[in-house]
């Protein structure tokens, strides 16, 4: 049993953004220390990885005998996709962010590019000792990251809040998987790979201990995309975090926990009555109790950060709406057309956070107030993000994920879910539709000035670009809709 | 069919649309021009109207006309699938109209609270959400269109108006919102059952393929949906408040075209497609909509603000249609499109009036309001009392014959309840009566009396240009009501010719 040959081509995304990250510490070291160079070559290094995903498409490699621990299939493009593009985005608003708070940007963007290199990973892996490996290597740098910003008592804070969480989900898990293991473990010949588990799952029925096991495992998954109710580090690692940390782990460690979702969807699809109703109950409740907490934020960043955890529950609804032997083609395509969607419209709302807190650092919702009249596109963009946030028109994109996402479970008959998300949605309408309300009232005097601190230009870039591909994709939602029939 | 034909309705849409963009993108120097730009897109935005009015094949007006067809997002079966027949069409020509007259208006008195572009591009953007709904033949798209005119409403409520008005604009968003997720629930349902989004092909399908307990399900998802909108009793309660709060123009494009939204959708959608469901919600919906008769007319003699008057008195008048859509039959169904388009004339009219009362008085409280409007300024009270009058449902006007023929409807329903609709029919001639009293006791609160003997200025020409429209049309409709029956006729004999069919079956 030896690893014959290593198909480089398909894992070159990979390797381009974990090579990036070791050419960024390397410039870090040897050309003038600043965010510029480390900040572009980022940018460039997720840009090039994007520019050759297509080249990988249904490759394989690292496999031993017939199964492969890795493989590029239409959900891992896809996947990966969102993955560099937010990447980039994040990069953008860290080369002025980064610059403003001071932050080490060496280290900044080479544990960014790490994190992402695990993100590339997470939807390409066949079995779970790499799924778990991959979602930790998303993880730890991301600790690293929240707490970078020295100058801020509550990074400290924050990031032991993120990693003692994320320690414990993950010895939970681990300990799902051994139980998972020992319950199926001769059935699927030693290798968890999801198509020896779907065939397993196929033929035995869950055992107590199997149950157990896969329940726990959700546990670390629960974590990443910080459903209910594993959510209780995600508000304040966010706001003590610098913004485009935040966005980061808004997006990109969400979306990678919703790969390890998708794996363990798919592998266990055949147990699904024993999964779903747990998936299910965490949507339910994140979509309404996220969105309630959202209401009383003051802070625009924990106000995302709400948000985000309510968006993650709408991601959740068409898995908890899996059934054995059905076809689940449906539900994946809703999960990536919300996911890319998702991606677009809060990272644009990130990406105008960070404009506004570089001249007030606290970034209260108040301190928007005539964003619109003060700075008309920055205003106008952000109320066009949160009208997708929210499902409003003009913000068509996000209404018509939401409703691709709310058909599964009508389809399914499983309308009680379909209410909560109801609820969630005129809940979510409600605070977004303040924020955005404000951003068009007439400042009184004295509060007009501001938004004076020069330069930012990298931000504003990263905003036109976020808002470009919003209203693209509002206009031809097939982009971002159809993604993972498309790629 | 001719290129043109394709063309029209997306140019009805995009036109406004895009006039809304370029205000956004043209930035602060076009605000002068704002309101001028905004009656010139409204202006080509009726001709194209009035020309799809003269292309209209009118011995066809049961088939839909002017087909676009365009398969837009096949991840949700969406198509932009648009057209025309006799039911959308007099709502088009409405919209279009009371869209073109609140630019003429606002031409002349502009926006309180100042920022003409954002106001104009606010109505321009909600001109395009509330024709689509009219011309909408997927429900998806109907869904999406059916939304679009939310957040305008809101802004121009929230920034332009008076009063609670932020409380109102959020109560109105949320409990529409609320109304229309769970409509939207209802198209998904029926989508996931039968596997088209298209209405047209739903109409034929005639509740084919949906069970009557499925059918049951949706109709009353979808109807709760359209009920907020209508708005029906007990679904009612955002509709005063808002109508108090809101601008002028904007009170009178929502008692104008948003409310029609709602009983449109109800014989677009919930009669043809779902005809069982219909038959078993009938009687709740025409009790119900009685009960909004009877509660409208006695809260509107309840109240002293004049504007919550006229809105209240909307919740009787919508009563009234809903009444004859619950009757299912074709007389009742063509007297609901008849008082849709009527209501939209009559309150539109009211609505401008006192928009104007409010102007030179800076009240609409019926206490503060100074008596002797009729000899301060003559013509301005011979305004406001033909559009009372009118409203009153005056035979010869406008308004009584939506009403008249929606009691007739109720007097031979399609359904088994005989005896309850003739109970109701009843009980909503009263509400007629209960509707004069109100009207009549505003009459003589306002216009007669001892003037005051401060000078009010008269009806100006602007006011006349945009009022003078209305009060002519009510009056030609009133007349010559075969103008508007026989356009909507023979297409609410096909919304209903099955579900005739269906009950015949049974009984």
């Amino acid at each position: 049993m030896t690893i014959q040959s290593v198909d480089f081509v398909a894992l070159l995304p990979a390797l381009i953004v974990a090579g990036g990250a070791l050419l960024v510490l390397v410039a870090d070291l040897f050309l003038a220390r600043g965010p510029i160079v480390p900040g572009v070559l980022a940018v460039l290094v997720s840009l090039g990885g994007l520019a050759v995903l297509p080249g990988t498409s249904g490759r394989e490699t690292l496999c031993i005998g017939e199964y492969c621990t890795y493989s590029v299939r239409e959900i891992t493009l896809s996947f990966q996709g969102i993955t560099l593009v937010a990447t980039a985005t994040v990069a953008l608003v860290s080369i002025v962010v980064v610059k403003d708070l001071a932050i080490p940007a060496g280290e900044h963007f080479f544990l960014i590019l790490c994190s992402a290199t695990g993100a590339l990973v997470v939807p390409a892996t066949t079995d779970f000792v790499s799924l778990v490996i991959a979602l930790e290597l998303v993880s730890l740098p991301t600790f690293a990251l929240i707490g970078l910003h020295s100058g801020d008592r509550r990074a400290g804070e924050a990031a032991l809040k993120a990693f003692l969480f994320s320690v414990t989900s993950v010895a939970v898990s681990l300990y799902g998987i051994a139980l998972l293991y020992g319950s199926i473990g001769a059935e699927v010949q030693g290798t968890m790979s999801y198509r020896a588990i779907f065939v397993a799952t196929s033929q035995v029925d869950p055992t107590p201990v199997a149950v157990a096991g896969l329940v726990l495992l959700l546990a670390v998954i629960g974590f990443k995309i910080s459903a209910i109710p594993f959510q209780a580090w995600a508000p304040d690692s966010y706001e003590g975090a610098p913004i485009p940390v935040a966005a980061y782990l808004s997006v990109v460690s969400k979306v990678a926990g919703f790969g390890a979702l998708v794996f363990v969807a798919v592998s266990f699809q055949p147990w699904s009555q024993v999964w779903t109703p747990v998936v299910a109950l965490a949507a339910a409740v994140t979509m309404v109790v996220a969105n309630a907490a959202a209401l009383r934020q003051r802070g625009a960043v924990r106000l995302l950060a709400w948000s985000s955890i309510a968006q993650a529950g709408y991601v959740m609804v068409p898995l908890a709406a899996f059934a054995s032997g059905a076809n689940v083609g449906p539900n994946l395509i809703a999960v990536v057309g919300y996911l890319a969607a998702y991606t677009a419209m809060n990272l644009g709302a990130f990406a105008v956070v960070a404009v506004v807190a570089r001249d007030r650092p606290r970034a209260r919702i108040a301190d928007f107030t005539g964003l619109a009249w003060r700075s008309p596109w920055l205003g106008i963009s952000l109320a066009f993000f949160l009208a997708c946030l929210a499902g409003l028109p003009p913000g068509v994109i996000g209404l018509l994920v939401k409703v691709q996402v709310i058909a599964v479970p009508i389809a399914s008959g499983a309308w009680w879910l379909a209410a909560a998300m109801a609820v969630g949605t005129v809940i979510g309408l409600y605070y977004y539709l303040s924020w955005a309300a404000l951003l068009f009232q007439r400042p009184v005097r004295g509060e007009i000035e501001g938004l004076t601190r020069p330069g930012g230009g990298a931000i504003k870039i990263a905003v036109a670009a976020m808002l470009a591909v919003t209203v693209t994709i509002s206009v031809v939602p097939t982009l971002a809709m159809g993604l993972l029939e498309n790629v | 069919m001719s290129g043109w034909c394709g063309a029209a309705l997306p140019i009805l849409l995009l036109l406004p649309l895009g006039g809304a963009l370029l205000l956004l993108v043209a930035g602060r120097r076009v605000e002068r021009v704002a309101v001028r730009f905004g009656v010139a897109v409204q202006s080509i935005g009726l001709v194209t109207a009035l020309v799809l009015l003269a292309g209209f094949d009118t011995d066809r007006s049961d088939v839909m006309q002017f087909r676009v067809d365009y398969r837009w997002v096949p991840q949700l079966d969406l198509s932009v699938s648009l057209g025309v027949d006799g039911i959308s069409l007099p709502l088009v020509v409405l919209t279009s109209l009371l869209g073109l007259l609140t630019m003429v208006y606002t031409l002349r008195y502009p926006p309180a609270a100042g920022h003409p572009r954002a106001f104009v591009g606010l109505l321009l953007l909600l001109q395009t959400g509330m024709l689509g709904t009219f011309v909408a033949l997927d429900l998806i798209l109907f869904f999406l269109l059916f939304e679009v005119v939310l957040a305008p409403m809101w802004f121009l409520i929230a920034y332009w108006g008076q009063g609670e008005r932020r409380t109102a604009a959020n109560v109105f968003i949320l409990y529409t919102v609320l109304g229309s997720v769970v409509m939207l629930m209802g198209f998904l349902y029926v989508w996931s059952v039968t596997g088209t989004t298209d209405m047209v092909i739903l109409a034929q399908l005639h509740g084919a393929g949906l069970s009557s307990s499925a059918q049951l399900l949706a109709v009353i998802l979808i109807g709760v949906g359209l009920a907020v909108k209508a708005p029906m009793w007990p679904l009612h309660s955002w509709l005063p408040d808002a109508h108090t709060a809101a601008p002028t123009v904007g009170s009178v494009l929502l008692a104008g075209v948003l409310l029609k939204m709602g009983t449109y959708g109800m014989v677009r959608i919930a009669l043809p497609t779902l005809p069982d469901g219909a038959i078993t919600v009938a009687p709740y919906l025409g009790a119900l909509a009685v009960i909004g008769i009877l509660y409208g007319a006695w809260a509107s003699y309840a109240q002293t603000d004049l504007k919550r008057l006229i809105a209240f008195s909307s919740v009787g008048h919508m009563g009234f249609v809903l009444l004859g859509i619950a009757s299912l039959d074709s007389v009742g169904v063509n007297g609901a499109l008849f008082g849709n388009i009527a209501h939209g004339l009559i309150t539109g009219l009211l609505f401008f009036v006192v928009g104007g009362i409010k102007e030179r008085t800076q009240t609409t409280d019926l206490a503060q309001l100074p008596r002797g409007l009729y000899q301060r300024a003559p013509r301005l009270g011979f305004v406001f009392g033909f559009a009372c009058i009118a409203s009153l449902g005056l035979p010869g006007l406008a308004g009584f014959w939506g009403e008249f023929l929606a009691l007739v409807g109720a007097y031979s329903p399609t359904v088994s309840d005989r005896y309850l609709f003739r109970a109701l029919m009843v009980l909503a001639a009263f509400g007629m009566v209960l509707t004069a009293a109100y009207f009549l006791r505003v009459l003589r609160r306002v216009g007669q009396g001892e003037p005051d003997p401060l000078p009010m200025r008269d009806l100006t020409e602007t006011e006349a240009a945009s009022w003078m429209p209305l009060a002519g049309l009510i009056l030609v409709l009133g007349l010559l009501p075969g103008l508007l029956l026989n356009l909507t006729n023979p297409a609410v004999e096909r919304v209903l010719s099955d579900s005739a069919n269906t009950v015949d079956v049974r009984s």
